[in-house]
């Protein structure tokens, strides 16, 4: 292989100007980190959509939502055909401490739960501890990190919607079977909420639905919605899927400013990458007409050039990418507001494509330029 | 005090391609920098302009927002009858106790809903809100089933607009006025009659949300703070209008910030490597013409500043276009949800002075640290082998 045969001259052009060498393959570490944390910041802000159930329908009230449903919509909803399972959850929106710990506290019916979030893990011996416990928490794996939570803890928090002092006995942690699930909530007792609170009792924020064929979500949605049409707390029905798409779609266009941010990291990598392999083939003018003069193709030194180029580019884009890796195990930078901050493999290669494109696109008029030199030229010159 | 300056802005004119290349990458990190603060800029200000300095607003005692909070009329009453409360016509107190309900509006040209604050007022909110003017149409009759809207809500959802008849809680609604807000986020919220939403939400008569409060003078605050704690009957949470909406903001700029300035300073980072390398070439090729230099007797401080002048004066061309750059982006509205309250709140871009003066100090940074150890390169070079050298 040339390849092979050419490494050792690479490397020593490489070593040659070892300042230069460093700041080329530099500036691809930082373009490739920071493609990864856009993407990583892109999905996180996705997270909702991409782990959404095919299978499961949001049901919610059709004001927004913030208005609550009737508890007693659950065996009516079970009933329509074509659903398989409902559980129902309600948004606590409690302080732990202080506003800065934020984390989504979510009332559940710990007897319908677990079934229609199987992507959720809770040793088995812990949920029943926590189903024989009325002020029983269950609690996320990265949360309890973040605040050192053990088993056995007590946890006091502030009520926002549901006014007064509440605590908590963290009975379980829950770990997710996908990478990019949330793993930050803190899970407590529906009927434990419902004993205590003055206001709104009998109510639950929103349903969720398995049905048992999703091709067939559309009807089966249209039928929970006529259900409920007329009635005081009228709902509306859409896939999770689609109710987290709504949802990031209403954050802003995330994607537009990820792309733009992007893009104008790529073309200002490919001023500089292209403006220093331009250099130093200029440097390199005499001795690229010597390599000539000794025999070698035009096409053999415009592939050397390029290799160059390339091999700044993907060695400099692995150290990126895997920095950023590094970087994404800190966790979410934003104390809380990121469900989850993962960077995918597919994510990792996509960056190394990008080095690819950019390490070529870098090097082809240097390139083209070491091709089409002429010796005699070349040599004449100082 | 001598110091080639001349020489130095001369040879950026003669390598202006590599200067080009610098001065893009600086700029584009400058502009990326400016757009991201401008965004958590105008988000801030479009929430800080809903307060008054006159009012303050009470809210249940450990109520993180309106969403949370019930206040009972009596409760409001017993407030509103405070000192340093301000009274209008007929010498009633001016308060407006309001209650909040979300609903899901179909946006314009699109197939989602967005979640959009109503706010149930009373006739008095104008007079308390001096920042809300009515631009088009009337304001709601009590009793009637009328909206105004903030002028984004117009024309950003369906059937909003003067004269639309929007459909929701069961009831068709007549847009009756639009209000101008001055981009505060009232231009993103629907009023209609307190009495009238409560009903249709099947909420309580008596209970309200929270109660916009219009004092004597800005100075009364404490004031009223203090006759109103001192008082069993009442544990509320009372907070200046302005700093209540500037804390309704915190989340969101937080993450704008975050995410921003981190994203903008590892771009800072590749800028210095690029801006480095090209000083760092421009220094090896122009080795002889420094040595000359040194010869004819400049010292070698007066090189290091010479060339510390060359990285600056290029980051500063850099830093002016990216500022020039990043401007058409002012004033640019975009909506976000805010998730301190559930609601969509539109706001625009807001380049202010002192963001393009940190642009300017962002740029200069980078121009320092990436010009520094070049120019020290530079006169460390041994004259007489870099006069030998061909």
């Amino acid at each position: 292989m040339i390849i092979f045969k050419f490494f050792p001259l690479l490397i020593a052009n490489l070593l040659r100007k070892k300042t230069r060498s460093a700041l080329t393959m530099g500036s691809f570490a930082v373009a490739l980190f920071l493609f990864s944390l856009l993407a990583t910041i892109n999905s996180s802000f996705n997270q909702g959509v991409e782990v959404a159930g095919a299978d499961r329908l949001l049901v919610m009230n059709k004001t927004s939502l913030v208005q609550p449903l009737p508890v007693s919509y659950m065996e009516r909803i079970q009933q329509i055909k074509g659903v398989k399972e409902v559980t129902y959850a309600t948004w606590f929106g409690g302080i732990y401490k202080d506003e800065k710990n934020f984390f989504a506290q979510i009332v559940i019916d710990y007897k319908t739960f677990l079934q229609m979030y199987r992507e959720f893990k809770v040793p088995s011996s812990q949920w029943r501890d926590f189903c024989s416990d009325r002020e029983g928490a269950v609690v996320g794996k990265k949360l309890a990190q973040r605040f050192g939570w053990k088993i056995g803890d007590r946890i006091p928090i502030q009520g926002g919607i549901f006014p007064g002092h509440w605590e908590f006995n963290i009975r379980g942690i829950y770990s997710g079977t996908r990478n990019e699930d949330d793993e930050t909530q803190f899970w407590l007792r529906y009927d434990y909420l419902d004993e205590r609170r003055d206001l709104g009792k009998g109510t639950v924020g929103w349903y969720m639905i398995r049905v048992n064929n999703p091709d067939n979500t559309p009807t089966i949605a249209k039928a929970i919605e006529d259900q409920f049409a007329n009635s005081p707390a009228e709902v509306k029905a859409e896939s999770e899927k689609s109710f987290a798409t709504g949802f990031v779609k209403q954050i802003g266009n995330v994607k537009g400013i990820m792309i733009s941010v992007g893009s104008i990291v790529f073309f200002t990598l490919l001023l500089v990458t292209g403006s220093t392999m331009a250099m130093s083939v200029r440097e390199r003018t005499g001795e690229l007409a010597v390599l000539k003069t000794l025999g070698f193709s035009d096409r053999t030194v415009m592939a050397l050039v390029l290799a160059e180029s390339l091999l700044y580019a993907l060695a400099g884009g692995l150290i990126g990418i895997i920095l950023a890796k590094l970087y994404t195990f800190r966790g979410d930078p934003t104390n809380g507001f990121l469900p989850s901050f993962y960077l995918s493999p597919e994510k990792m290669c996509t960056g190394m494509l990008f080095a690819l494109v950019a390490g070529i696109s870098a090097g082809w008029i240097p390139a083209m330029l070491a091709m089409r030199m002429k010796i005699v030229e070349a040599l004449r010159r100082i | 005090m001598s110091i080639p300056i001349i020489y130095n802005i001369r040879s950026v004119r003669v390598r202006w391609v590599s200067t080009a290349v610098a001065v893009f990458g600086i700029a584009g990190v400058v502009s990326v920098f400016i757009a991201m603060l401008a965004m958590a800029q105008g988000f801030q200000a479009t929430l800080v302009a809903s307060g008054s300095p006159y009012n303050a607003l009470i809210r249940r005692g450990g109520a993180t927002s309106e969403m949370d909070s019930a206040l009972t009329a009596e409760q409001i009453r017993i407030a509103a009858d405070a000192p340093d409360v301000l009274r209008g016509k007929g010498r009633l107190p001016l308060v407006s106790p309001e209650v909040v309900v979300i609903v899901m509006l179909p946006i314009r040209n699109g197939q989602t809903n967005a979640m959009v604050a109503l706010r149930g007022v009373s006739q008095r909110a104008l007079d308390v809100r001096s920042v809300v003017k009515i631009a088009q149409g009337r304001f709601i009759k009590p009793g009637l089933a009328e909206l105004v809207v903030g002028a984004n809500v117009a024309h950003a959802y369906t059937n909003c607009e003067l004269g639309g008849r929007p459909f929701f809680g069961g009831r068709q609604w007549h847009v009756v006025g639009v209000m101008d807000a001055q981009g505060s986020a009232f231009d993103s919220e629907l009023w209609a009659d307190a009495v009238l939403l409560q009903q249709t939400y099947k909420r309580p008569g008596n209970i309200f949300q929270s109660a916009t409060i219009r004092l004597t003078s800005p100075e009364a605050f404490s004031d009223f703070t203090k006759s109103l704690t001192g008082d069993p009957r009442l544990t509320l949470q009372i907070d200046r209008e302005r700093d209540y909406y500037e804390h309704q903001s915190q989340a969101v700029t937080t993450i704008i910030r975050v995410l921003g300035v981190s994203v903008a300073l590892v771009m800072g980072v590749g800028a210095i490597f690029g801006a480095l390398n090209t000083m760092y070439a421009s220094v090896a090729a122009r080795a002889r013409e420094i040595a000359t230099i040194r010869a004819i007797g400049f010292a070698e401080w007066s090189i290091i500043a010479s060339f510390l002048i060359e990285s600056l004066f290029i980051s500063f061309i850099g830093g002016l276009v990216g500022c020039l750059g990043v401007i058409p982006l002012n004033g640019y509205s975009t909506s976000t949800i805010n998730w301190q309250t559930f609601s969509n709140i539109a706001f625009a871009f807001e380049i202010t002075p002192q963001l393009m003066c940190l642009g300017m100090l962002f740029a200069l940074t980078m121009g320092l640290v990436g010009g520094l150890p070049p120019a020290i390169r530079a006169a460390r070079m041994p004259v007489v082998t870099a006069l030998r050298e061909l």
